[in-house]
Order: C-alpha cells, then sequence, then structure tokens
C-alpha cells in the first residue's frame, strides 16, 4: 500500500435536492498505483463523474461528501483540519483533471497562452518569462502545430481537437502523477479521438503519469487502461485487470454490456440489449441496485447487498451469482 | 387504422413504385456567413454540402456515416426541406421537390419525418405524450382531437414498446431511451414512408442504444418504412443500414453496400475512419493497425481545391491537389472518389 | 420497461453530469401535478419567502381597500372641513382620530384621500399593463418569428420609441387633451410597451432554435399554431415577472406625472397630485408629503419582495439552491 497514489475509501456521496436525498455514490472503494492507467466505466447514473469530482473535492452544491475518504499519498483530503487547504494545493498541481468539453472548458476571452501561464504562476510561482517557456514546451509537448502563434490565439479560433489539446497541456504544467479525464474524448470526432487517445498514451510513457480514465465507452478503455473498475448505480460492479474483465467478464452488469456493445468487426442480426433502465438513487433498492434488471437475479439479490469480494487475485465483483469460467 | 391514412406497405399499383423513393443530385449547399459584403466584394460562405448524389430505393436503410463538418446532418435536413440548397434537386417519389414550400410543403410532410438527436429537446415539455403524439394526427386532419385520437395513440405508443399509461405523462418524467420512443411514436403516426433518423443513439447509454435500434428494424419490417440514418458512430450503422455512404467535408467519398464498406474499404479516409473506431477487445487493440490521421478537416470557408482529404491523406498524390476526384463506379453496388486507388 | 421511475438520464455532453439530472429533477415539482397541489405548494414556498409574503400581503390590502374605497374610508375625500384645517395626524400633538393621518389645507382627511388615491394608481397600473403588454408581446412575437423585414422593422420603431424622450410626450398630450386619468394611460402605454416587445422577441429567438419547435415545423403544423402553441407558452414566467415590476414603475411614474402636473385633472385624486400640492407646506405640516410618499414607497417595496420571489419561484435551479442550502446545514448539524 505504501506505493499507492491515490486512495478512495468508502466513499459516499449524496445530493440534497427538493425531490429528496440522491444517493449518487454508495461505498466505493479502489485504488489507483504509480504509472497505471485505470478505467472508471459506466454509463449515465452510475455515479462514475461524482466519483471523480469528489476526488478532487469539485462536487456541486447541493452534493457533499457523506462518508468515506479520500487519500492521496496517505493523507486524507476529506477530513481534518488541514484537508481543505491541501486540496487546494495538490489541486492543478499534483492531481490535475482534464474535462469532457473542451469547448466549454476554456475561458474564451482570454488567449489560450494566459491561460495556459495561469497555472504555473499560480501554482509553482513561475514569472511571465519562465510560465511562457514552460507553455511553449507543453504545446509542443501536445503535438500542436504552430505553438508560438496558438500561443496568442483565443480558443474560439482552435478546433474541438486543439483545444482539448491545450487542455491536456493546461493539466500537464505542473508535472502530476495523476491525470483524471472524465470523458476527454466523448465531445470529439472519431479521429480526432484517436489522435488524443494516442497522444494520452504517450505521455503516459513518457511522464510516468498515472491516469484515472472515466467513460461509458468500452472501446477507448480497451485500448488505453491496465485495470477496470465497472460503476452501476452508484457503486462498483466488477474491478480486475482489463484482459481478464473483457475476456470473461464475471458480474452480469458487465457481461451486458458487453453484449449489447455495437461493434464494427462483427455482423449480428440483432443486437442484445439489457431490458429496463437504471435505478432510481433517490429511493435506491436496499439489495442489489442491478437486481431488477438481471438474469440471473434471485431472492438473495433483491434483499441483500452484494459487497466486493474478491475472487481471484486482483479481481473483484459485486455479486451474488458472478459467472464463472465454465 | 382509420380511412385516410397511407398504407404501411408500398403499392405496386402505383406507378412510381420501381424509382427510388428518394433521389438527390448534384446537392450543393452554402450558408452565408457573417454580414453582407458591400458592393463589389463576396459574400463569404461555408461549403456545407458539395455536389452530392446518391438515392435511396423504397423499404432499404441507407446509413449517412461521417464526422463533425462532413456534411450529413445539412444533407438529411436538406432532403426535409427545411434548407434550401444552392444547386442541384431532390426527388421524392419520382417528383421534384426542390422548390416545394408552404401549403404543398405541408403535405409533403405526411410522407417525410425524422427522428432527432436528442430525446431532451425535441418534446416540448409543457404537452403530455398523448397531445405530443397526436398533434401530427390533428394538423393533418385525421382525427379533430386528442380525445379522439387517443386509442390509435395508444396502439402506437404499445408498437414502441410503452405502456399505456405513458399518455398522460409528460416527458420529464421518462429516461432518454423512453423519449425517444416517444418522438418515434409521434414520426410513425402517419406512416410516413421515409424517416430521415438524425443520430437518433448518439445521445442514450450504450445498453439502452440496442434497445432502440432494434426497435427501428422492427418497425421497419413491420411498416416497410425507408430510413436515412444518419450517424457518426460506425458500428451501429453497420447494424442498420443495407448500404453506407461515407461522407467528408461536404462530399461523399465512398458509398457501397454495407459488407463492402467495411470488409473491402477503397477511400483511404474510410480505411482510416474504421480503424480509430475503438472495439471493446483489448487484445484486439493492441494488436490492430491503426491509422491515425493528422490535422483537422480543411476550412470550409475556402476548402481547398483538388481532393478535400489530400491534407490528411497518407496516400496523396501531386493530381490530388489540383483536381477534384469524382464518385466513379468501381463495381455494380461501389461507388469511390479518388485518384490514388 | 421500468415505466414511472424519474429521470435519471443525462446528456452526454454535459459538462457537469449533475446539472442535468438537478435541474430534471426540480422540474418534476413544477409539471405533471394537480393544480390545487401546485397551488398548495406555491402557497407554502410564500410562506417561506418573508419578505414575498409581507409583500403580498400588502398589495393585498391595498387592493382590497381600493375596491371597497368607499365602505373603508373614515370620510368623503373631497369633504372640505375648514375649521379643522391642517390638522397634525393622531400621534402628534393636536390629532385626533377623527382625522388619523390628519388634515390638508382645506380640511380634507388625508387618509380617505389616500385610500380613494390607490384606486387611480392600481387603475392605470393594471391598465397600462394590459395595453403596452398586449401590444408589446404580439409586436416581440412577430419580430421573432418572422425575422427578417419583419423583424427589423419593428426593431426600429422600438429604438425609436425608446429614444423619443418620454415627459415631452406626456407635456404634449397633457397640452393636447387636457392633463386626465385617460391621458396618463395613453402616455404610459405610448412609453411602456417597448420593454415587453423586447423581452418576447428575445425569448422567441432562443426558443424557435429549439428541437421542439423544429419537430413542430416537421410534423407540419402552420406557423400560427408554432407561434401560439409551443412558442408562447414559454413568454408565461418572464412576463409575469415583467408586469409586475413594471407595475411598480407604472405606480411611481403616474405619481410623478400628477406631481408635475401632466397626469391627472387637477380636480382628481392621486398620489402624486397629493404630493404636490402638500409641498408647500412642508415644514409645518409635513404629514402632508410623506404620508403619500411613504405609501408609494411600501407599494413600490412589496412589488419589488414579490417580483423577486416570483423569480425564484420561476426558475427551478434557484429554488434547488434554497431548499439545498438547508438542507445541507442541518445534514451537517446532525452528523457533526
Amino acid at each position: 500500500m505504501a506505493d499507492r497514489l491515490l486512495e478512495v475509501d468508502g466513499l459516499q456521496v449524496r445530493f440534497f435536492t427538493r425531490r429528496g436525498v440522491v444517493h449518487a455514490v454508495r461505498d466505493v472503494s479502489f485504488g489507483i498505483e504509480r504509472d497505471e492507467t485505470v478505467g472508471l466505466v459506466g454509463e449515465s447514473g452510475s455515479g462514475k463523474s461524482v466519483t471523480s469530482q469528489a476526488i478532487m473535492g469539485l462536487v456541486e452544491f447541493p452534493g457533499s461528501i457523506t462518508a468515506g475518504d479520500v487519500r492521496w499519498k496517505g493523507q486524507s483530503l476529506v477530513h481534518g483540519p488541514t484537508a481543505a487547504a491541501d486540496i487546494k494545493r495538490i489541486r492543478g498541481n499534483e492531481v490535475s483533471m482534464v474535462f469532457q468539453d473542451p469547448m466549454t472548458s476554456l475561458n474564451p476571452v482570454f488567449t489560450i497562452g494566459s491561460q495556459l501561464t495561469e497555472v504555473t504562476r499560480r501554482h509553482l510561482g513561475y514569472s511571465k518569462m519562465q510560465a511562457r517557456e514552460r507553455a511553449l514546451e507543453l504545446l509542443d509537448l501536445v503535438d500542436m502545430s504552430n505553438p508560438r502563434q496558438r500561443f496568442k490565439q483565443f480558443p474560439g479560433e482552435l478546433s474541438g481537437g486543439m483545444r482539448q489539446r491545450v487542455l491536456i497541456a493546461m493539466a500537464l504544467s505542473c508535472e502530476p502523477e495523476l491525470l483524471i479525464a472524465d470523458e476527454p474524448t466523448t465531445a470529439l470526432d472519431v479521429t480526432i479521438q484517436a489522435q488524443i487517445l494516442e497522444l494520452l498514451a504517450e505521455l503516459q510513457e513518457d511522464l510516468g503519469l498515472s491516469v484515472l480514465l472515466i467513460t461509458h465507452d468500452l472501446g477507448v478503455v480497451a485500448g488505453t487502461c491496465d485495470r477496470v473498475c465497472v460503476m452501476y448505480g452508484g457503486r462498483l460492479a466488477e474491478v480486475g485487470p482489463i484482459d481478464d474483465v473483457f475476456e470473461t467478464p464475471t458480474h452480469p452488469y458487465s457481461r451486458g454490456l458487453l453484449n449489447s456493445t455495437p461493434r464494427i468487426d462483427e455482423v449480428t442480426s440483432r443486437l442484445v440489449s439489457i431490458d429496463g433502465a437504471p435505478p432510481d438513487l433517490v429511493a435506491p433498492p436496499i439489495g442489489c441496485p442491478f437486481a431488477a434488471r438481471c438474469e440471473a437475479c434471485s431472492d438473495r439479490c433483491i434483499s441483500e447487498m452484494p459487497e466486493l469480494a474478491t475472487i481471484e487475485k486482483g479481481r473483484d465483483v459485486a455479486c451474488w451469482h458472478p459467472f464463472t469460467a465454465s | 387504422m382509420p380511412a385516410g391514412t397511407p398504407s404501411p406497405h408500398p403499392d405496386p399499383s402505383v406507378p412510381d413504385f420501381d424509382r427510388p423513393l428518394v433521389e438527390v443530385d448534384h446537392l450543393t449547399i452554402h450558408f452565408p456567413v457573417g454580414r453582407s459584403r458591400l458592393l463589389g466584394r463576396q459574400q463569404q460562405v461555408v461549403h456545407a454540402v458539395e455536389d452530392v448524389s446518391f438515392s435511396i430505393n423504397r423499404g432499404e436503410t441507407l446509413g449517412l456515416a461521417g464526422e463533425s463538418g462532413s456534411g450529413k446532418t445539412t444533407t438529411g435536413r436538406a432532403i426535409l426541406r427545411r434548407i434550401d440548397p444552392k444547386r442541384g434537386t431532390i426527388r421524392f417519389r419520382g417528383r421534384d421537390i426542390t422548390q416545394s414550400s408552404g401549403q404543398a410543403l405541408r403535405h409533403l410532410r405526411r410522407h417525410m419525418q425524422l427522428v432527432f438527436q436528442d430525446p431532451y429537446a425535441s418534446l416540448n415539455p409543457r404537452m403530455n405524450v398523448l397531445d405530443l403524439v397526436a398533434e401530427p394526427l390533428i394538423v393533418h386532419g385525421i382525427y379533430n382531437s386528442t380525445d379522439d385520437a387517443r386509442e390509435y395513440v395508444l396502439e402506437l405508443l404499445e408498437q414502441c414498446g410503452l405502456s399505456a399509461d405513458t399518455a398522460d405523462r409528460f416527458p420529464h418524467a421518462f429516461s432518454g431511451g423512453q423519449r425517444q420512443r416517444i418522438g418515434i411514436a409521434r414520426a410513425i403516426g402517419l406512416r410516413p414512408e421515409f424517416i430521415v433518423a438524425d443520430e437518433p443513439v448518439s445521445a442514450l447509454d450504450v445498453s439502452i442504444r440496442a434497445q432502440v435500434v432494434n426497435l427501428l428494424q422492427d418497425l421497419q419490417d413491420e411498416l416497410g418504412i425507408t430510413y436515412l440514418f444518419i450517424a457518426h458512430d460506425l458500428s451501429v450503422v453497420r447494424h442498420i443500414s443495407n448500404r453506407v455512404a461515407i461522407m467528408y467535408a461536404g462530399q461523399i467519398v465512398e458509398i457501397a453496400d454495407r459488407d463492402t464498406i467495411y470488409e473491402r474499404p477503397l477511400h483511404p479516409y474510410t480505411e482510416a475512419l474504421l480503424s480509430s473506431i475503438p472495439v471493446p477487445n483489448p487484445q484486439l487493440q493492441r494488436d490492430r493497425r491503426r491509422i491515425v490521421l493528422s490535422g483537422e478537416i480543411p476550412d470550409t470557408l475556402e476548402p481547398p481545391s483538388g481532393c478535400r482529404f489530400a491534407s490528411r491523406c497518407p496516400l496523396v498524390e501531386e493530381r490530388c491537389h489540383v483536381e477534384m476526384p469524382s464518385l466513379s463506379p468501381r463495381s455494380e453496388t461501389h461507388d469511390a472518389a479518388c485518384w490514388v486507388r | 420497461m421500468t415505466l414511472g421511475r424519474n429521470d435519471e438520464g443525462v446528456d452526454l455532453h454535459d459538462v457537469n453530469s449533475l446539472s442535468g439530472d438537478e435541474q430534471t429533477l426540480a422540474g418534476i415539482s413544477r409539471h405533471g401535478r394537480t393544480r390545487t397541489a401546485k397551488a398548495k405548494e406555491l402557497l407554502v414556498e410564500l410562506w417561506h419567502d418573508r419578505a414575498g409574503f409581507i409583500g403580498v400581503c400588502f398589495l393585498s390590502m391595498l387592493v382590497i381597500t381600493a375596491v371597497f374605497a368607499p365602505l373603508v374610508a373614515p370620510h368623503n375625500p373631497r369633504q372640505q372641513d375648514l375649521v379643522n384645517r391642517l390638522q397634525p395626524p393622531v400621534w402628534s400633538d393636536g390629532g385626533d382620530w377623527s382625522f388619523p393621518l390628519g388634515t390638508d389645507g382645506l380640511g380634507r382627511d388625508v387618509l380617505s384621500r389616500l385610500i380613494f388615491g390607490s384606486r387611480v394608481s392600481i387603475f392605470v397600473g393594471l391598465a397600462v399593463l394590459a395595453i403596452a403588454g398586449l401590444v408589446g408581446v404580439i409586436l416581440g412575437v412577430l419580430a421573432g418569428y418572422r425575422g427578417g423585414f419583419t423583424d427589423r422593422f419593428i426593431m426600429r420603431l422600438v429604438d425609436t420609441q425608446v429614444a423619443f424622450p418620454g415627459l415631452l410626450i406626456a407635456i404634449l398630450l397633457a397640452a393636447m387633451i387636457g392633463p386626465s386619468v385617460r391621458t396618463v394611460v395613453i402616455v404610459l402605454s405610448i412609453n411602456g410597451w417597448m420593454i415587453y416587445a423586447r423581452m418576447a422577441r428575445g425569448v422567441v429567438l432562443s426558443v424557435k432554435e429549439t428541437d421542439y419547435v423544429e419537430a413542430a415545423e416537421i410534423i407540419g403544423c402552420k406557423p400560427n399554431r408554432v407561434m401560439w402553441r409551443h412558442i408562447f407558452p414559454n413568454l408565461a414566467a418572464p412576463l409575469t415577472t415583467l408586469a409586475v415590476l413594471e407595475f411598480a414603475r407604472i405606480v411611481l411614474a403616474e405619481a410623478a406625472l400628477s406631481f408635475l402636473g401632466v397626469g391627472v385633472k387637477r380636480t382628481d385624486l392621486s398620489w402624486g397630485l397629493d404630493v404636490a400640492s402638500g409641498q408647500e407646506q412642508i415644514f409645518n405640516s409635513w404629514w402632508l408629503v410623506v404620508m403619500p410618499g411613504v405609501l408609494i414607497s411600501l407599494t413600490v417595496l412589496s412589488v419589488s419582495l414579490v417580483a423577486s420571489w416570483l423569480r425564484v419561484v420561476a426558475d427551478p435551479q434557484e429554488r434547488e439552491k434554497k431548499y439545498g442550502a438547508t438542507q445541507i446545514r442541518r445534514h451537517i448539524k446532525d452528523n457533526g
């Protein structure tokens, strides 16, 4: 555990709305080591985005972390007198984030240059000259054409792919050890997505970066991650190495998700789908969140919540009737 | 179904039965941009669609695939006469509809409908499901009021996998997949012959996409609808289409029957596009040969002369920069626009 | 098919994945319920917003006294009683309960004059709202929906009218047809329709681009149906808030015009007129100016408080914020 960069321990996040309390994240625990890419996969309502926001202390009002802990190199970012100050210090510096929509993540009235230099000037105390040098270095690092020209341009003059590169450059400016990327390519075209994913892979290798990649796209996860955590209904369903989980998924939801993903290399006459819809997180079911849609559902599944249990080394699943290789 | 609604299946006794249902010829669409210039200076335009030609046969699904800026959405809207083309003709059931407007166009609307991309924005939040699905029926005089239409609306909802108690509720009570079903129920009420499905599953969760795609296929089998399926996700397109057209920067670069496009693509862009799409198989992803394109799509305000893909093409030659290749037949069912291949 | 479950789905292109949820969740509480349930909920919320509640109470009282003025007012507002002229209000030396707020230079009861004066204020307020509102909204919707020449023409009209000094129109009209309640209504209507036009046009322009309006057109709806069935209902909320604020402004404007002598007739009853006639004796008989002044202020204040409450009520996100704040505080208090 000494080498664990990030530890999420029993995290619980709730949103206090007029309609009721939304249990967005319910008892989620996982860790990220150095130099690894972890994928957090789930559909909308699974709680994956809220989890990443909670890690960075960015949970929006009216939500708050109601239980559990997030630890960065052993230090809690949630509890304790210095937690708030620690998060501010670490955010953008040792842990940085890249968001989904490059169109709205950059301020349209400031140049790329000023937004890039802001990070190093604030966190590392760089002078204007130093910050500018570093910014040009970073634009080069992310394969941006004409860095000097781009430095003076405004976000509106750049395309989606270029803006995402700028955001990645901003995220890397203080040489973070962990990069949290929340749906970084969802809003981009497929050919641009391929460029950005390749860039992320290169950066991960060259800089020894750890990456937490949050996405709903199984193809993206398959191509980039070492380990994957599958989330459903605010909880973790399955965790394990990428090859294992994709080849022999044990949780019925993971199986269903993989089966219903249309693939470019296969033709089936009819797509397999999962009946039903995700559970209502205002009144979450007592038992397994997937019970209502699961083919293997039993009475125990409805009344008792399955906890994440290890089935073999490095693989955990939260299910009373996991599929085992047979 | 009451008398007056068009028959769901194509009628062989109708003279234009053999013709393609939709024919698009040399369609060109320019959008003016910025203020109109003073005399003597050219108005700047976005060349959204350039010289696009294709046809869609009755009962088939043509997949129109491409990335942003490809012009696929604009093409779909132009066929529905929501946009006026600069050049070119659009024929529906053999009749030229390029200039249709006003009352004639409203009559046409009975036969061609649209399924939207965004299930959250395409349903008026102040109308309940009954009102929403019944509206086209009332507007075209098939029923006089929502009460009269109720029975038929319930049938439509059932056909789309929604229960009867859906009718009195409002859109916000439903999930994205259910709202999309409501939108589809609204679209098929008039028994249209042609439906443009504009990215109908892009905004839905993966496990729900399959449900909606299956629904569209079932409806095609039951009602004989012809689809223009616009999408950027080639995996979904593969499942539902009979033929596929690939668009890039406003032009069709390749068009062929489904299996040919996916297994034997000719155009370098099609190849690159197919290889960029990640497959949920880690081993395969590692081993796959991937063509990663550099650069971005060309400037739509002043597109280059010559092939628009030339700036990014791995197989580019001299000729490509100078002369624009046109769609030429490579086999009976396969057209491609490329000098090199 | 799990129908009846509330919405979880979220636009995948939302940066903050929860704001989409929040909006939808909050929206549920406004639509889809019966009318009585909605009305009850509104009243409960009003009670919680003390400021808004006080505002509504005051305005209701004002309207009731205006309607029942002959029954409520202790005296005839025009009856002169020279024996008791310039009597101070009841709480000062020399005042008594027969004239609670004192009398003016001709011995007329101030309280009664104020009560009857409120009739003019409310009538003018409502009349101008109706006329200016109707004209402004219709022109704004036409401009926004039709676009092109219609839009440009109407907007030029708006710009021209806005640039024209309203006071000048008031003076001109008063000179031509004489000051009266009718004159005031005409003047304030001419000056007041533009704001509705601009607002309506703005709403129409933004709603016009939504998918459901496009859907209505593709279904084959005629332009009129699209305009009135699909676009117009979006105006209700912003229109209500605007109307309430405008009411306050009109009350103030009428008082000002009457004060200047280009509003109502000199023999009519109006708060503005009272201030005007009282200003000569402001140092000896302060109540002649202060009483109508305070009433004008209270009316405008109440209207603003109600408008502020309405703004929160009309916007689901604002309501959520208020609710969430109390809940989190409570949760933290409970859980330490």
